[in-house]
């Protein structure tokens, strides 16, 4: 096993941890920049290849930090590269929730949170948009991203039933060539 | 700091939720998040479990939003910390991404086979679709059930502008919102 690699996985992803407002996503540019351009782990096609098989999969984008300490190191690498991202901002927000929590009688706590509630609403708002804009294939996805808009707005039914119409809709759209 | 490490959850309106509550719930969540978490988290936690009013969950997102790192993963921290201190943390944690890595495992296998097949690559084009009408349609609910006032909608707005229209870096989003809206607040609280 390779120590020494691992060991500079684990040092540029704790790096990139702490800097990582907006979550991986939003981190993709930097973490490219290390990886490709100034460690050379890997090239552009293979990159992009892991940020594709990332995002096919469920649960938060941190994951393709895992894919490419996978694709660098194996097994370990996965691991180690996983621990280094997740330690230092989870430490973090436990710490920042923790305060948050003591002091929530102060003034200032009080309207820090009064200003979050509505700025976590826009950044909800924004994110379904940027993920709308990724998705957008034409006028079936737009009409698929806004029948689901409406089914959630205006129903308490479960968004699985709207999640699966859209994987068929899909699949049968593809099949009659209405996709380009 | 000794105080605040050995801080324990306010007792009013925690209900009682376990360990395996916090392992499985948010194990759900990241199963469930296909496309993002991020309109799972909402649906889960505040309409499926009630564990959260719209407004406590808007500031532990939006608190968690201003962190680094995944803030699916900041929220999961930070509940489970509020409902069983430090291991309920790593309860929800550990739940949140235990599914998605053992199934990241088996795409990242499969993935060179399957992603180019014309069905599959449509499928998940619909799918991602009809994900991002999820998280829309959370964002109306959330900001239907806050009921805010002038303030609160133009914070959202002027949030929503900046990262969903200009797709500026959230850091300057947050560096220009959140100052001028703490700013405003406070003047509004000593006139008014």
């Amino acid at each position: 096993m390779n120590l020494a690699l691992l060991g500079a996985l684990a040092k540029t992803f704790a790096f990139i941890s702490i800097i990582a407002i907006g979550g991986a996503t939003a981190t993709v540019p930097e973490i490219h920049r290390q990886v490709v351009e100034t460690m050379h782990w890997m090239d552009d096609t293979a990159f992009a290849n892991s940020l594709a098989v990332a995002q096919v999969a469920p649960g938060p984008n941190v994951m393709i930090v895992g894919m490419i300490g996978w694709q660098v190191a194996g097994g370990a690498g996965f691991a180690v590269a996983m621990a280094a991202m997740l330690a230092p901002s989870c430490l973090l927000a436990f710490t920042v929730g923790r305060l948050m929590r003591h002091y929530s009688n102060l003034e200032v706590v009080d309207i820090a949170r009064q200003a979050l509630a509505p700025v976590a609403v826009g950044l909800i708002l924004a994110s379904g948009i940027v993920v709308a804009r990724a998705a957008d294939r034409g006028a079936l996805t737009i009409a698929i991203t806004g029948a689901m808009t409406l089914f959630v707005a205006l129903t308490r039914a479960n968004p699985l039933i709207g999640i699966l119409a859209g994987t068929v809709s899909g699949l049968i759209a593809g099949r009659a060539g209405l996709f380009v | 700091m000794n105080d605040v490490l050995n801080f324990a959850p306010p007792p009013a309106a925690l209900k009682n939720v376990t360990h395996r509550d916090l392992f499985l719930v948010f194990a759900k969540i990241g199963l469930l998040g296909f496309g993002g978490v991020t309109g799972w988290l909402r649906r889960v936690l505040v309409e499926e479990q009630g564990w959260l009013e719209d407004r406590d969950f808007a500031e532990l997102f939006g608190l968690a939003s201003t962190l680094p790192g995944a803030n699916t993963i900041a929220v999961s921290i930070m509940l489970g910390d509020r409902y069983q201190g430090p291991s309920g943390s790593i309860a929800a944690v550990t739940g949140l991404l235990a599914m998605p890595l053992l199934i990241l495992a088996g795409i990242a296998s499969l993935y060179g086979q399957f992603a180019n097949l014309p069905d599959v690559k449509n499928a998940i084009a619909g799918a991602a679709a009809a994900t991002a009408g999820l998280v829309i349609g959370n964002a109306f609910k959330m900001a239907r059930n806050m009921k805010p006032d002038a303030v609160a909608y133009l914070i959202g707005i002027a949030v929503f502008i900046c990262a969903g229209i200009f797709q500026l870096p959230l850091l300057w989003t947050l560096l220009a919102v959140i100052p001028t809206s703490i700013f405003v607040l406070t003047i509004r609280k000593r006139v008014l």
